[in-house]
């Protein structure tokens, strides 16, 4: 009976093991060959010019291997006196670490990445900040007041939850077109200040604080605003934190709209900026990937520093009226 | 407010009506009290006026960025849009236009079988993957999950511009693994016959990781009583999970599923970076065709018509879903 618990406990390990496996590759891919050596020359041992483009593919980074390789003949040549051959390597040596990193380079020199970059990063905060705002107030009334016309306003906002939002793209884009807000950053943060998944989720979690902390704090005469501020948001902290990062994470991913209404390069998003380097170096692969990295890591961080809120994020939003 | 409530009650009084002056009182008394009530609803709306500024801004976004771009499309979708004239009416046509025509019927069959394939296979494997992980330690739970979840919080532009490398005829991590297995090598992307696969094959290797976390947290809360009495019924391990795990889950399921047919007809990014719905139209999809038609050729009306289009579909496959998969309940 213990034998099989244990060899059920394997073959759970194992199958997860290669499921994770298969779920990380891309990933992996992503920065094995952003970090790929591309142009390397070393006439020495006439290797192969590219790396990136190997068949079969080259699993790692292969100037780790090369930059230990020719450091260990630069020791040797060292003790064996000869500066000519030690030089040699040693040059060799700053060419592959170079040429390992040329692809960020190219990425910031020649292309935008930098601005692209910072566009991603002060929109997504711009828009996380207001969505936080104005959800947390809409949803805090919807929760917790009173007043004709609550429950039209909410199934009115409710029920449009269900449309695919491909159906506003051409009135929307008429709409921007006519406002004089195309190739604006505009564009982006008023669409995505009006999303209201938000005000759904922070109703419902605003369900859940006591009515008897808001009617204290109204005995104690704070004003509305007071109320809300002082009160009502330090107890959707959790529900805040949830929604913030969902929040930031669409809008850093955002794709389909935002290559719509960006047409100059300077004003580019992560996303389009990749798109567009795409379009224009089909074959570079460890350029785009290169790309790709820059792209994935913010989130990646973001995800692993939050996963707690991630996990309630989702199960508060899963939960059924 | 329930005090309130009765009060409101008594002040609605309307006589009877047993006779022609009853009726007239009656009706009076009716008119009267509307003006009262909306007077009261008035005053309501007065005292509670805080309520309506805290919603307000939220509602002027709502209103113009949701409420007309939707009206909007449907009006659209009857018109010829003109960039230069007034639009004019034109009815029906564009709709003709749209189940007329090849590309869409492609794009329609395309997204469904990307569908029909994908959806039950990720719901099911994360049904698995979730039972799998949840018979763990706390450590393995979280190493796992983190595993699974993590290629949904990279932006599927890079997931796809990933995997059309791996994808590469020649070079192609792909390829490299099929020949390790003894397989040809395939042009993936390039061929009408094997790129619409490749897209769903690529969908069907990225883990589910919304629905893995969703299952682990309804697993969690499935009462320890229920397996208690199953174990002493003598039940085994898969037994339990069949007829215990599984139909406690049902709410998960269905909403897993509405969630990822509904993301699934959308399906966008992978087809405009991948094959940009080639060749030919093997790999077109309806979000794809839309945007083709709205923002490379500019037929406003016919994309317009095309999106609502795609709304009833998922209107009308979102309701059937919720309806067979809550039947057994």
């Amino acid at each position: 009976m213990k034998k099989r618990i244990k060899v059920n406990k394997f073959i759970t390990y194992l199958l997860l093991s290669v499921a994770a496996v298969i779920s990380l590759l891309p990933l992996y891919w992503v920065f094995s060959t952003s970090l790929q050596l591309k142009s390397f020359q070393d006439e020495d041992l006439e290797r192969p010019t590219s790396y990136v483009n190997a068949n079969p593919p080259k699993m790692y980074p292969m100037g780790i291997s090369e930059y230990v390789e020719h450091w260990g003949k630069a020791r040797d040549a060292e003790k064996a006196g000869d500066a000519d051959q030690e030089a040699y390597h040693r040059e060799v040596m700053s060419t592959i670490v170079k040429d390992t990193f040329s692809g960020f380079k190219n990425l910031f020199e020649k292309n935008q990445m930098g601005m692209w970059f910072f566009n991603s990063l002060y929109i997504g905060v711009v828009v996380t900040i207001g969505i936080l705002l104005l959800d947390s107030m809409a949803g805090y009334v919807l929760a917790k007041k009173r007043f004709p016309g609550r429950d039209i306003i909410f199934w009115l906002i409710i029920s449009t939850m269900m449309i695919p939002s491909q159906v506003t793209l051409v009135p929307m884009f008429i709409m921007i077109r006519d406002l004089g807000l195309m190739d604006t950053h505009w564009a982006l943060i008023l669409p995505d200040l009006s999303m209201v998944f938000g005000v759904f989720l922070m109703r419902q979690f605003m369900l859940s604080i006591p009515d008897e902390l808001i009617e204290a704090a109204k005995i104690d005469g704070a004003s509305e605003w007071k109320t809300y501020w002082k009160i009502v948001l330090p107890l959707a902290r959790p529900g805040l934190a949830a929604l913030g990062i969902f929040t930031f994470m669409n809008v850093w991913n955002s794709f389909l709209w935002p290559i719509i209404v960006l047409n100059s390069a300077k004003l580019y998003t992560l996303p389009v900026g990749l798109k567009t380097l795409q379009d224009a170096n089909l074959a570079d692969f460890k350029l785009l990937m290169s790309g790709a990295a820059i792209a994935a890591i913010p989130m990646i961080i973001v995800f692993l520093i939050f996963q707690r809120h991630f996990v309630k994020g989702l199960t508060l939003g899963g939960v059924k009226e | 407010m329930h005090k309130l409530y009765t009060k409101y009650k008594t002040t609605n009084y309307i006589p009877k009506k047993d006779s022609r002056g009853g009726r007239i009182l009656q009706l009076s008394a009716r008119f009267k009290n509307a003006g009262k009530s909306l007077k009261r609803t008035g005053k309501e709306m007065r005292k509670n006026y805080a309520a309506y500024l805290f919603l307000l801004p939220k509602l002027i976004l709502f209103a113009l960025f949701i409420v007309v771009p939707v009206v909007w499309a449907f009006l659209l979708s009857f018109q010829e849009y003109r960039i230069v004239d007034s639009n004019v009416f034109v009815f029906l046509d564009n709709y003709k236009a749209v189940f007329e025509s090849e590309a869409f019927k492609k794009a329609l069959l395309n997204t469904t079988i990307y569908t029909v394939v994908t959806v039950p296979f990720n719901v099911i494997t994360a049904l698995i993957a979730a039972s799998l992980i949840h018979s763990l330690g706390k450590f393995a739970q979280n190493f796992f999950r983190a595993a699974f979840y993590l290629p949904t919080v990279t932006s599927m532009v890079i997931i796809a511009m990933v995997w059309r490398w791996m994808y590469n005829y020649e070079f192609g991590l792909f390829n490299h693994v099929m020949g390790l297995l003894g397989m040809e090598p395939i042009n993936w992307l390039g061929q009408t016959d094997s790129a619409l696969w490749a897209i769903i094959i690529m969908q069907m290797l990225i883990p589910f990781g919304v629905g893995i976390i969703l299952y682990m947290a309804s697993m969690s809360s499935i009462s320890e009583s229920l397996y208690e009495a199953a174990t002493i019924d003598g039940a085994n391990a898969f037994q339990k999970w069949l007829k215990i795990t599984i139909p406690m889950l049902t709410p998960s399921t269905v909403y897993l599923t509405l969630l990822s047919t509904i993301g699934s007809f959308q399906v966008f990014t992978q087809i405009i970076l991948m094959t940009g719905g080639g060749p030919g139209y093997a790999t077109e999809t309806l979000v794809h065709l839309i945007y083709k038609t709205g923002f490379r050729d500019f037929e406003f009306g016919l994309a317009a018509a095309q999106s609502v289009v795609l709304f009833f579909i998922i209107f009308v496959i979102s309701v059937l879903q919720y309806k067979v998969l809550n039947r057994n309940k």
